[in-house]
């Protein structure tokens, strides 16, 4: 059992087809096995301890993943968004290592002990290899090793292996499920878990991969027409970016100054009102003849922003994905028909099913309370999950399973009656207001309604009374007012008294990171 | 032939044919595994020499396919395909119909 199994299979089978198409540069199974091979040679013959990738998506990326396999060591991403001491700091946490990157990268580098630097070119132009590699038989040994982006504190090495891998692909994948022509486009970072079971899935499926090495929402539309892209993944962030971008180009002049002003990061996250054109019977959908599935994870999706894209893409199949990188990816899913019955029915327990993550997969989920007590459907508590792709370990930390093999998500969410999983944001984000558990969403989506706010963070603020108290920053729309009055009385009408917030701050805008995840704790410092 | 423990993760190959196999997962207990009528070998270990594909059996294990037990308590996952049929305890394993699963990617 080691994920490069999953590459023999494909190569083996479907040679000749291509697998990895990025510019202008296409290599098909046969050559991806034959440069993975290659490539664990050199990374043998180094002394290497892990395979690490500081680089944009590219070709390289994939065959990494399986170089690092063949050779038997784990294979290390880095986030290469982070700042150049942050990036040698975890270089050196690695060490011995073979690290592949390109051009600019290159540059935040200091020199390291033991880490061979070698270009991306190079690396994926070394000489091919006349042994064939044996594949290690220890079904324990890492395959990857992903350094979290720690809420607090150091980041953390999260460690998949690869029977953790390979369990979740024989559990969610067809073997050469794909056809001839199909092609999935990848824009997910390297360093995401998403990344890498993009990676994984394609290739078990024989799927052709087509790779931008960023993301922006035109170049993403142009790629996905001349490639044929079938299938796509997505972060929430991304799906707002490419429905805001069909509803500015495809829009009437008047409203293009509004669009340009709103065109920053920021505001690209943001849940706008729906447009004209937009709102129901008043849509032109799309012409993305060969998209097919579009699946979307790795954040909180805006109920408008789903809503828009199933208008825009009448016939694509949307998938909500809800994993994390501790459980090697995708644990539940909202499939294509819970997304239609949602959206068709007048029943609100069917057609809130919308805003939930779905059933879970190949896994066992719980929810429990504090004390550790299974909780029944419709309560709110802790999300647990359980199965053999759950790793829920630390290089450091050790395992974070309890004693019958259940990880904490540090989600919270509940279960309806049917299965289906909602999640209520995370367990660390609850603002405990004098014993009483209060959710940050609740109150932003309150906040949301209010026809000035663009967007709005709550998070917990010391108080001298209560232990916590509710803080909020709001960020407004261009032109519109709100003062604080009015905000407070819109939580304290709908909500009660204790969700109002007693302090709110107004902000250009709220700091993201590069998937979308509003950063907590970076607004936290705001009301310290 | 010899019974052998069928641990999830493990791989065996054929030692009649190129063919090969993981176990997806498995009952507790021994079994005799075997391709073609001749036991597979686990793991790393070398194949036998000399043995050949029980006469009259024309069967072929496919890359990809999932192969079941009558209860389903045994599937195996051909990783690269050859000559032979799947047996457990003597008993011909069937293909497992390809279902609809969870995918996201």
């Amino acid at each position: 059992m080691n994920i490069a199994t999953i590459l023999d299979m494909a190569a083996e089978a479907f040679g000749d087809r291509v697998a990895v198409a990025s510019g202008a540069s296409r290599f098909t199974y046969a050559q991806l096995r034959e440069r993975a091979c290659a490539a664990a040679a050199a990374i043998k013959a180094s002394g290497a301890q892990y395979v690490a990738l500081l680089d944009v998506n590219s070709p390289a990326a994939p065959v990494a993943i399986f170089a690092a396999a063949y050779a038997g060591i784990p294979y290390v991403p880095l986030n290469y968004r982070l700042t150049a001491p942050e990036i040698n700091e975890l270089v050196e946490r690695v060490a011995p290592a073979y690290l592949i990157t390109s051009g600019e990268y290159a540059k935040l580098l200091q020199p390291h002990a033991g880490v061979t630097v070698v270009d991306r070119a190079a690396f994926l132009s070394l000489p091919a290899s006349d042994a064939v590699p044996e594949i290690g038989d220890d079904p324990r040994a890492v395959a990857v090793q992903l350094f979290t982006s720690g809420t607090t504190g150091k980041p953390k090495a999260a460690i998949l292996r690869h029977e953790n891998l390979m369990s979740y692909i024989v559990g969610t994948v067809e073997f050469a499920a794909a056809d001839d022509n199909d092609a999935i486009i990848v824009t997910v970072p390297p360093y995401h878990i998403a990344g890498i079971s993009a990676v994984l899935s394609s290739t078990y499926a024989c799927r052709r991969m087509v790779q931008l090495d960023g993301f922006d929402a035109k170049a993403w539309l142009a790629a996905c027409r001349e490639h044929a892209v079938s299938n796509a993944f997505l972060v929430p962030t991304m799906l707002q970016r490419i429905v805001d971008h069909l509803a500015e180009s495809g829009e009437p002049a008047s409203r293009r100054e509004r669009s340009a002003a709103g065109e920053s990061d920021e505001a690209a996250t943001a849940p706008a009102p729906a447009p004209a054109s937009l709102r129901e019977g008043a849509v032109s959908p799309v012409h993305l003849p060969a998209l097919r599935s579009l699946a979307y994870g790795g954040g909180k999706m805006p109920l408008a922003t789903i809503q828009k894209a199933m208008q825009l893409f009448p016939h694509v199949d949307f998938t909500n994905a809800y994993g994390l990188t501790e459980t090697s990816s995708t644990i539940a899913v909202l499939g294509p028909e819970d997304h239609r019955a949602a959206a068709a029915s007048s029943d609100p327990a069917v057609r809130r099913r919308l805003g939930s993550v779905g059933k879970p997969g190949a896994v066992e989920i719980q929810i429990r309370d504090e004390a550790g007590r299974v909780l029944g459907t419709e309560e709110a508590g802790l999300v647990f999950v359980r199965g053999p792709q759950v790793s829920g370990e630390y290089l450091q930390q050790g395992s974070q399973l309890d004693a019958d093999g259940w990880f904490p998500t540090k989600d919270r969410g509940y279960l309806d009656a049917e299965g289906y999983l909602f999640l209520d944001g995370r367990a660390d984000d609850v603002i405990v207001r004098g014993g009483e558990n209060i959710s940050p969403g609740e109150i932003e989506d309150v906040l949301l309604s209010h026809p000035a706010v663009a967007d709005a963070a709550v998070v917990a603020m010391p108080d001298e009374q209560w232990g916590e108290g509710v803080a909020a920053a709001i960020v407004l729309k261009p032109g519109a007012a709100a003062n604080i009055g009015e905000l407070q009385e819109l939580v304290k009408g709908k909500l009660r008294s204790s969700r109002v917030p007693q302090k709110i701050v107004f902000k250009d805008a709220l700091p993201y990171n590069e998937l979308g995840k509003v950063l907590r704790r970076v607004i936290r410092q705001e009301f310290v | 032939m010899a019974k052998t423990a069928l641990k999830a993760g493990a791989r065996f190959k054929s030692a009649v044919s190129d063919a090969q196999v993981m176990i997806v997962k498995a009952p507790a207990g021994e079994f005799e595994l075997a391709c073609g009528g001749v036991a597979m070998v686990g793991g790393t270990a070398p194949v036998p020499e000399g043995a050949t594909l029980a006469a009259g059996d024309a069967g072929e294990v496919l890359i990809g396919k999932r192969y079941v037990n009558a209860d389903e308590s045994l599937e195996l996952l051909c990783t690269k395909g050859g000559k032979g049929t799947l047996t457990l305890d003597g008993v011909a394993l069937e293909i497992k119909q390809a279902k609809q699963l969870p995918s996201s990617d």
